[in-house]
């Protein structure tokens, strides 16, 4: 090995590693407010990448009519919670949020998709259809079952994971996508070149990661989740609503899940089942963090992402067992350095 | 009189229908197809020639009798049983998925009725005489690829494949057949379907500089380390293996894929073949054939359910009248006239069959084409 490909090896790992860091966040994130460990993560990514793919043949996307299907069932779960409960209240931003929205994205999709509007739009519209499934599928899958145990929850998580790569199948079909490279360029960087998508992708990773960070210390609802993962029932003692908090959680989730979808469309061919190992890798700097912090689960992603890299160029047939395995030492290791919290304290 | 007349009618035609069957008993051929479970893709298009074949073979009336293992090995035992104890079935056509025709092979065995496996199965004739298969094997299919490279002067070719069986088979095969022909194998890599990046490998491949690059790939998967390799710079011929050949490939591969060479079974490319091909006859007759009423006849697997077919037909004709169909007698002679088979043309190859030979392809079941313009076209 020379010194060139070690700074290509250094680039690619470092691609990918932003990609796993905001995927380690958004599971830590998930897990930290409402204790679920959040195995359909991976869909999201998928969802995000295939949703783009389709934009760009100036066709409908399945998540479209995915988004307002699963929007209607979250509404008719709602109005019989609320028929049970006898009360009103919530029912007019229920509708906003499970059929005007969805509705309204719909209508948008199939009137913006066949005109081929620019990449930006393609992009923003992508968020758009994709995001909504995350608060809907904390409304379907958690809330009911909030309070359960982290076992039954990471139950339930597995199920979705595998009810929404169907529909994946369903809406996108088996075939996988690919889309061209934003920016086609090449940038010198002293002595090497790195291709400007990957600069784009670490760059955008970077600029989200600093906004979560500021919107945990700086907005009221930020600082309302970081009560909520630090102590339920605290926090519900003083005001703030744990199922807001949850929907909030899985609504970051979704959103960082579908841009990290569009980041990586452009370098790999995406299929509805692909996302699943994407953020698999995610979860294993997520529990480099310990589960608890968000820097030490980012910087785990990248060298997640960097030992990969490595681990393909010396021993390509091994490399999943490479970086798989990692994750024995440092779990020994945490065991052996933290001390041990009693998990379900707050029941 | 007119009672009479019909009555007699009637009983004149009940003589001549006792009669006819009497002369040609019904051929009953028992079909397992994975036509739901995750191998449908393949074992719906595998059944649909025997739903829309006439029941005829060879003359002699025939029947199908079809059923569904849903990709599951045990299922596949199941049927095959059922078909040979129930149904009284003379010959097997599938199962159409490896793991499946390995699981029915001891069945055939036992009960002593020959099978045609659709899907690549390895099964030595003198330990399991009565298992046949006839894709064609992975070397026959890679020994192309060497073939061609020889003829082109190369010297060197580094492999990247999946990390997985398929993978490791294709590697096999290169192995086998790249040292005999002076061609030596400078890398070896592997990556796995769903990776987001391969660059390391690629940048390995690349430092070994060889003339040539075989990709162990298939379907859409196996253009990752294709695209990698354009865009680091690769200027060597990438050969591919006949798992990629499909409009998907050059779809997602784009531009990139253009002066890929791959081999394939000639029935993918049959109208390019020259007329001096004896196969290309038989591919057109077959889709001419289902076409109209299966209209995705085009496709790999369903040329195997016809030559299968093709091949049933020819044992049949040879047995002729010398035992009854629904015997032990049949089975056997359908079996040992299988072993004989000789010269039979079908859709993918030319069989010969022999007592240590019960795959019957040759190099005449395999053609290379390269991507030309967007489309697969036959090298000449």
């Amino acid at each position: 090995m020379n010194f060139d490909i070690a700074l290509l090896l250094i680039q690619d790992g470092l691609t990918n590693g932003a990609i796993y860091a905001l995927l380690a966040l958004a599971i830590l994130l998930v897990f930290a407010v409402s204790r679920v460990l959040y195995v359909p993560q991976g869909e999201f990514v998928a969802f995000g990448a295939l949703t783009l793919a389709t934009l760009q043949q100036a066709k409908v996307p399945g998540t479209a009519y995915l988004v307002a299907g699963i929007g209607a069932v979250a509404m008719i779960v709602e109005l019989v919670a609320a028929l049970r409960e006898r009360r009103r209240q919530g029912l007019a931003s229920s509708a906003l949020l499970y059929v005007v929205i969805p509705t309204a994205l719909l209508g948008l999709a199939v009137w913006l998709a066949p005109q081929k509007p620019p990449l930006l739009v393609q992009v923003l519209l992508t968020l758009a259809l994709v995001v909504p499934l995350g608060p809907m599928t904390y409304r379907l899958a958690v809330q009911p079952i909030a309070n359960a145990s982290v076992l039954v929850l990471l139950f339930v998580a597995v199920a979705v994971h595998y009810a929404l790569m169907g529909l994946g199948l369903v809406f996108f079909g088996a075939e996988g996508w690919r889309t061209p490279s934003f920016v086609s360029a090449q940038v010198a960087l002293g002595p090497m070149t790195a291709s400007a998508q990957s600069l784009l992708v670490i760059a955008a990773s970077a600029i989200l990661i600093v906004a979560l960070w500021q919107f945990f210390g700086r907005t009221l609802w930020g600082k309302a989740l970081r009560a909520t993962a630090m102590n339920r029932t605290g926090a519900r003692l003083v005001g703030i609503p744990t199922e807001a908090s949850g929907r909030l959680a899985f609504t970051l989730a979704a959103l960082f899940g579908a841009f990290s979808g569009v980041l990586i469309a452009p370098f790999t061919t995406i299929y509805y089942d692909s996302g699943f190992l994407v953020a698999l890798k995610g979860f294993v700097g997520a529990v480099i963090g310990g589960m608890t912090s968000y820097p030490l689960a980012a910087l785990g992603a990248v060298l997640v992402g960097l030992l990969e890299s490595f681990a393909s160029f010396y021993a390509s047939a091994f490399k999943e067992v490479i970086v798989f395995s990692l994750l024995i030492p440092v779990l020994l290791w945490r065991s052996l350095v933290s001390r041990h919290v009693e998990e379900e304290h707050d029941e | 009189m007119k009672h009479v007349t019909r009555l007699a009618a009637s009983a004149a035609l009940a003589a001549g229908l006792a009669l006819s069957a009497q002369a040609a008993a019904e051929v009953k051929i028992g079909v397992i197809a994975s036509t739901t479970g995750p191998g449908a893709s393949l074992g719906i298009p595998y059944r649909n020639v025997y739903t829309n074949l006439p029941p005829q073979i060879a003359g002699q009336p025939a029947k199908f009798v079809i059923l569904d293992d849903g990709s599951d090995p045990s299922t596949t035992v199941k049927n095959a049983r059922k078909l040979v104890d129930e149904e009284k079935v003379d010959i097997l056509l599938g199962p159409t998925f490896t793991p499946g025709c390995l699981a029915v092979s001891d069945v055939a065995v036992e009960a002593k009725i020959a099978m045609i496996c659709l899907a690549p199965v390895v099964v030595p004739p003198a330990k399991m005489p009565w298992v046949y298969s006839i894709p064609q094997s992975v070397p026959v299919m890679i020994a192309g690829v060497v073939e061609h490279m020889k003829a082109n002067g190369g010297k060197t070719i580094g492999y990247i494949g999946f990390a997985d069986g398929w993978g490791d088979l294709v590697l096999k095969a290169l192995e086998a057949t790249a040292g005999p022909a002076g061609i030596k194998i400078v890398a070896s890599e592997r990556y796995n379907r769903p990776d987001t990046s391969v660059n390391a490998q690629v940048l390995k491949l690349i430092a070994a500089k060889p003339d040539a690059i075989l990709v162990g790939g298939s379907g859409t998967p196996a253009t990752t380390p294709h695209i990698a390799l354009k865009e680091r710079g690769f200027a060597g011929t990438i050969y591919h293996t006949h798992g990629v050949i499909g409009a998907d490939f050059i779809r997602i591969g784009g531009k990139s894929v253009e002066g890929t060479i791959a081999p394939t079974g000639p029935l993918m490319v049959a109208e390019q073949l020259p007329d001096s091909n004896p196969i290309k006859k038989v591919a057109l007759d077959f889709f001419a054939k289902l076409s109209p009423a299966y209209p995705q006849v085009r496709n790999a697997f369903s040329g195997y359910s016809y030559d299968a077919f093709l091949l049933v037909q020819g044992a049949v004709t040879a047995v002729g009248t010398k035992a009854k169909p629904g015997t032990p007698a049949y089975r056997q002679a359908l079996r040992d006239a299988l072993e004989a088979t000789k010269e039979v043309v079908g859709t993918h190859a030319v069989y010969n069959m022999s007592a240590s030979d019960h795959n019957g392809v040759d190099q005449r079941a395999r053609v290379l084409v390269r991507v030309e313009g967007g489309q697969w076209k036959l090298l000449k």
